[in-house]
């Protein structure tokens, strides 16, 4: 185990290498320079300004040494300083969002698997019933629903039409007076839609997967072997079939990630909610080359982390990765 | 071969919802080409007497703010989705299975380097990587298709690997090394042809990915750019006004929703056509 944890911390560094890489190469396949972006926009910054940041960002050397140069800088956890007219160091603004975001896709994930798990084992021991074909056109649409047309929808019938939501943000207006129970009450209401349309994206994909998991499972010879000494069709199921069709689940884990970090662009940004999608977007439309960098560096890796826990935790269940690897 | 091909056919055609897929996809095929024909009206014709009127004979979806007739608009909005959807799925699939042919095929060290490129493109959020992309260049179609299609090969690519890997050691390549066949010709003549079946199923479902993520795009403002429809920029005309006006919301999401589907479906009936082993789940 101790090797195969080795091996794998390993790994992470030429990844993270070829994120940075990858990074560093998009932002400056874009046409013009970041200072010239900046002060395009500022006609306040004067030549000599412009000069400063020039050499600041080291623009005015080759890009192999600009990228040595941020590199170094990285692994001192230094972004650099976001061009937005406040000036802050790119990690304080990043940090400062990150819990919301994080602590948004977590729970969305356990609902998805939670509900997802259940489902795909429904519709795999209900095989061809009325109930696995209602699953089955469920995920088709779970699949096909884009996710901003969902909030759209959800915040037209819940906010607008039924006022029974609010549509934006975090905290209602004078949130900062209520009391401790109150004011979570009042975060919970806000979240609720954003969290729905979070967990309904990727629903979908996970009970399928989980259904053919369990069909593929249900379907080799030790099943049968336990069927035969009469055990009881729940005892198969749940005792016998689950662990091993939860298996591959676990990998999954690790790759959904990126796809939630992802996706919180969409609803972050639908509803007005202080995260890290949003900050992104909001990066991308003005060119804030140092925060738009910062981010895509920081999603990576934590997608790279996500992964890299997936499969300790796969290695941990499976023994056959435990000694093999 | 023309026996595989009925047996094939003859598999799809079984598949009810496959037929019916393929039947809509086709029409949008049809309604997209024939857009002119379809609808009387010019999709960026503002009517400043007639803003923002709810479904009627006259207009189906109704009209959006600036009068413009929404169907219209809808109508013409998919010419814009099949373009994205097949271009970008076009490079995806070009990228994923040069790549694929060549980790899987020579193995050892170009095998190593584009396997882990793989798997460092697979970290990112996508949708940060293309959004990224997008706003430092100008929005235009091209790039749009250019960066989806750029963004979407990793699949591919580890799809055509395998596929390779287990090909490559088969008797009729090693049959195809012994006449003396060159790298090119066994790759090319012997491998690419049998490593195809799951590609198409992968594409056809990119396809369904690529137009979800155009309109993601477009309806963030940074897509397809207005007075040209898409039906992700129509939305976001729809977010503005829908306390006003559920029309301009309903009808270009339905559009998204029925074409995504339908390739969907589409990708899978032809999986169970070709392959009967993965599609009896």
């Amino acid at each position: 185990m101790l090797g195969y944890l080795i091996k794998r911390l390993l790994m992470l560094v030429p990844l993270f290498l070829g994120i940075t890489l990858i990074t560093f190469t998009v932002i400056h396949l874009a046409p013009g320079e970041p200072v010239e972006m900046q002060t395009a926009m500022n006609p306040k910054i004067s030549a000599q300004t412009r000069q400063k940041l020039r050499e600041y960002y080291g623009l005015d050397k080759p890009l192999y040494v600009q990228y040595g140069k941020w590199l170094t800088r990285l692994s001192k956890l230094d972004f650099g300083r976001s061009f937005a007219s406040d000036n802050r160091p790119v990690i304080d603004k990043i940090k400062e969002r990150i819990p919301i975001t994080l602590s948004l896709n977590i729970i969305a994930l356990v609902l998805e698997f939670g509900l997802a798990i259940p489902i795909g084992i429904l519709a795999a021991t209900h095989r061809e019933t009325l109930l696995d074909r209602g699953i089955t056109i469920f995920v088709f649409l779970g699949f096909a629903v884009p996710t901003f047309w969902l909030a759209l929808l959800l915040m037209y019938l819940f906010g607008v039409k039924f006022g029974w939501l609010p549509i934006s943000g975090l905290h209602s207006l004078g949130s900062e007076g209520f009391s401790p129970v109150r004011w979570l009450i009042d975060m919970g209401r806000h979240l609720l839609l954003p969290i729905a349309v979070a967990t309904f994206g990727s629903l979908a994909g996970l009970s399928r997967y989980m259904r053919a998991n369990m069909l593929e499972v249900l379907g080799q010879d030790y099943i049968t072997t336990a069927r035969a000494k009469g055990l009881g069709e729940r005892a198969v199921i749940y005792r016998h079939a689950l662990k091993n069709a939860l298996l591959p689940v676990i990998t999954l884990l690790g790759f959904s990630l990126p796809g939630l970090i992802g996706g919180s662009v969409i609803f972050e940004t639908i509803f007005a909610i202080p995260g890290m999608g949003q900050l992104f977007y909001m990066g991308v439309m003005a060119r804030d080359y140092p925060l738009v960098m910062g981010i895509l560096v920081i999603g990576a890796f934590l997608t790279l982390v996500g992964n890299l826990l997936a499969d300790l935790c796969y290695a941990l269940a499976d023994p056959r990765i435990r000694h093999g690897g | 071969m023309t026996n595989l091909y009925t047996l094939y056919w003859n598999r799809f055609r079984s598949n009810r919802f496959a037929v019916a897929a393929a039947l809509v996809v086709l029409s949008l095929f049809i309604l997209s080409f024939l857009a002119p024909l379809i609808t009387p009206y010019d999709p960026d014709a503002i009517d400043a007497y007639h803003v923002l009127l709810p479904p009627s004979g006259a207009h189906w979806f109704g009209t959006d703010e600036l009068g413009r007739d929404v169907f219209t608009r809808v109508v013409y909005g998919a010419r814009i989705s099949l373009k994205v959807g097949f271009v970008a799925v076009g490079i995806a699939v070009l990228v994923g299975t040069v790549v694929g042919l060549v980790a899987g095929y020579y193995g050892g060290w170009p095998d190593t380097i584009l396997m882990r490129l793989v798997d460092i493109m697979l970290c990112f959020p996508t949708f940060f990587l293309i959004l990224a992309v997008i706003a430092m260049l100008e929005p235009s179609i091209w790039y749009i298709m250019i960066i989806i299609g750029l963004t979407g090969w990793m699949g591919v690519a580890r799809l055509v690997r395998a596929e390779v890997l287990s090909l490559r050691e088969r008797d009729f390549i090693l049959a195809a090394r012994a006449l003396g066949a060159s790298d090119l010709r066994i790759i090319f003549r012997h491998i690419f042809p049998n490593a195809m079946t799951p590609v198409l199923v992968s594409a056809t479902l990119g396809v369904a990915g690529a137009i979800l993520t155009e309109s993601a795009l477009s309806f963030l403002g940074i897509g397809v750019q207005p007075p040209t429809p898409s039906w992700g920029n129509i939305l976001t005309s729809g977010k503005d006004y829908i306390e006003f006006a559920w029309w301009l919301s309903l009808f270009p999401g339905l559009a998204i929703l029925v074409t995504v589907l339908s390739y969907n479906l589409l990708g899978e009936g032809i999986r169970d056509a070709l392959d009967p082993r993965l599609g009896r789940r």
